[in-house]
């Protein structure tokens, strides 16, 4: 699949970016109001809740990326509309003002001297509204340059660093080619090919602003004082035949080939133009496809050599898998089977043409094995304790 | 033997990938990712799919290569043929 054969329809959004998704979403601001947003999902077909544990007496850089998060959701261009509901109006107000900038319909519903039950009733009607009249819109062409896309790898084997991740990496190549918009992060999981990755900076500002992330996440872990053995790499990393965060390290920038770094951004920060870009970010996967999801990327390119399942509520993961144990033992999780690679049935470009027809196929609507298999996936990430 | 039974990275490794499961005593075809074959080996003991396979004899302490790079240091000496893991090889960052 070349990238200029590719016929694409999205649905062409109010700023004028384009979804490959058209969801009317219920999005609590925190925690207790998860049960008001998931009365209204019940109630009106076509709307997904995203529950999470937080929004309270959070404060700081902890509060602004849970803000951050929550309205990057609903600014995805993904959601078609989105209903806030949290327990008071101010900080609900907050989230419904930065989604209202993208110009898509938005309404916000507070609990309290309401109550749930008055609550949901009312934020029922506006979606059972933003439904209708989602359910119209219709699919148009657009062009590779428009498309955000991202990647994570997850539970990770040595497979992965020689097939899937690879694949990728080809992929990538083409589509920054094609003046995509690109994400990758996990910084944890970069170290012991931090210098390549630095080396693959656009300039040198970008390569010391990689470099200084990097390093205060290291600071962290060594203030630790512990062994990461069993968390990085995993036990499942381990299972498969990975034994130091260095090899896991180099296996896993193998996708993002030989594109150029443009920019390093905080999690959940909506890149400045095309190309690939570095974001700050946990290697945990529902974790790292939230904060790609709230920074805008549309579908997400996710190798796995182990079986990691994830998937997420409003973007599209599609599943590579190289590891023949793997496809025969979880085949509904996988969408691109690489095993070929393995056994010299197919060189990297064919592979990379596997990956492309998939994604083609995805943006037209085809449900990933995550999308059928209702793996809706929505984490925060949580910086430090709440006050 | 087995043809395409190790996948290495760089011809300059000191360990490959085992692409399925190998048995002690058999010997394997080692290949690179551009698929030109680089001699065999003899594993020494069960290596399953996806676990590493030592090209070269090495002593305790050597910085061993995947990817043309160092990715961690052996903590034993390791003979050519044997299964490379936590058992051998250590990582050379977040000491604790």
């Amino acid at each position: 699949m070349k990238a200029a054969a590719m016929k694409l329809r999205g649905y062409r959004r109010e700023n004028g970016r384009v979804g490959i998704r058209n969801h009317v979403i219920v999005l609590p601001v925190d925690d207790i109001s998860n049960a008001a947003a998931e009365g209204v999902s019940r109630l009106i077909k076509g709307t997904a809740a995203l529950p999470h544990p937080y929004g309270r007496l959070q404060f700081g850089a902890d509060l602004e990326l849970t803000f951050r998060t929550l309205a990057g959701t609903g600014r995805n261009p993904n959601v078609a509309a989105a209903i806030v509901i949290g327990i008071e109006p101010k900080w609900t107000q907050r989230i419904v003002d930065r989604i209202a900038e993208t110009g898509k319909p938005v309404a916000g519903f507070s609990i309290e001297r309401a109550g749930d039950l008055r609550t949901i009733e009312a934020a029922a009607r506006q979606a059972m509204s933003f439904v209708q009249w989602a359910a119209e819109l219709e699919r148009e062409p657009f062009d590779l340059s428009e498309l955000w896309i991202s990647t994570k790898c997850g539970e990770s084997d040595t497979t992965s660093g020689l097939a899937s991740n690879p694949t990728v990496g080809r992929a990538f190549e083409r589509l920054e080619a094609a003046g995509a918009t690109l994400f990758f992060g996990e910084t944890s999981e970069i170290t012991g090919a931090e210098d390549v990755v630095a080396a693959q900076c656009a300039t040198r500002e970008v390569a010391e602003g990689f470099m200084r992330m990097f390093n205060d996440y290291q600071k962290m872990i060594e203030a630790q004082g512990v062994d990461l053995m069993g968390s990085q790499p995993t036990e499942g990393n381990i299972r498969g035949g990975l034994t130091t965060i260095e090899e896991k390290a180099l296996g896993n920038i193998q996708k993002i080939g030989r594109c150029r770094v443009r920019s390093v951004l905080e999690p959940a920060v909506e890149p400045g133009g095309p190309g690939l870009h570095f974001m700050d970010s946990s290697s945990a996967a529902a974790e790292m496809v939230t904060l790609c999801a709230a920074a805008g990327s549309v579908v997400h390119f996710f190798p796995t050599g182990q079986g990691n399942i994830v998937g997420n509520p409003i973007i599209p993961v599609i599943k590579l898998c190289a590891n023949p144990l793997t496809v025969a033992t979880m085949p509904e999780h996988i969408d691109v089977d690489l095993t070929g690679l393995l056994r010299a049935e197919m060189n990297l470009d064919q592979a990379a043409d596997r990956a492309m027809a998939m994604l083609e196929r995805t943006i037209g609507g085809r449900l990933t094995a995550a999308e059928a298999l209702r793996h809706n996936e929505f984490v925060i990430t949580k910086l430090y304790r709440s006050a | 033997m087995i043809k395409q039974g190790i996948l290495v990275h760089d011809s300059a490794d000191d360990v490959g990938v085992a692409v399925t499961d190998l048995r002690c005593g058999s010997e394997a075809g080692i290949m690179t990712l551009e698929g030109t074959g680089i001699g065999t080996v003899t594993v020494v003991e069960d290596i399953p799919l996806g676990h590493k396979v030592a090209l070269n004899d090495m002593p305790a302490g050597h910085g061993l290569l995947k990817y043309g790079r160092a990715i961690g240091q052996s903590s034993r000496a390791i003979r050519r043929g044997a299964h490379v893991h936590t058992h051998n090889l250590k990582t050379q960052r977040w000491k604790a």
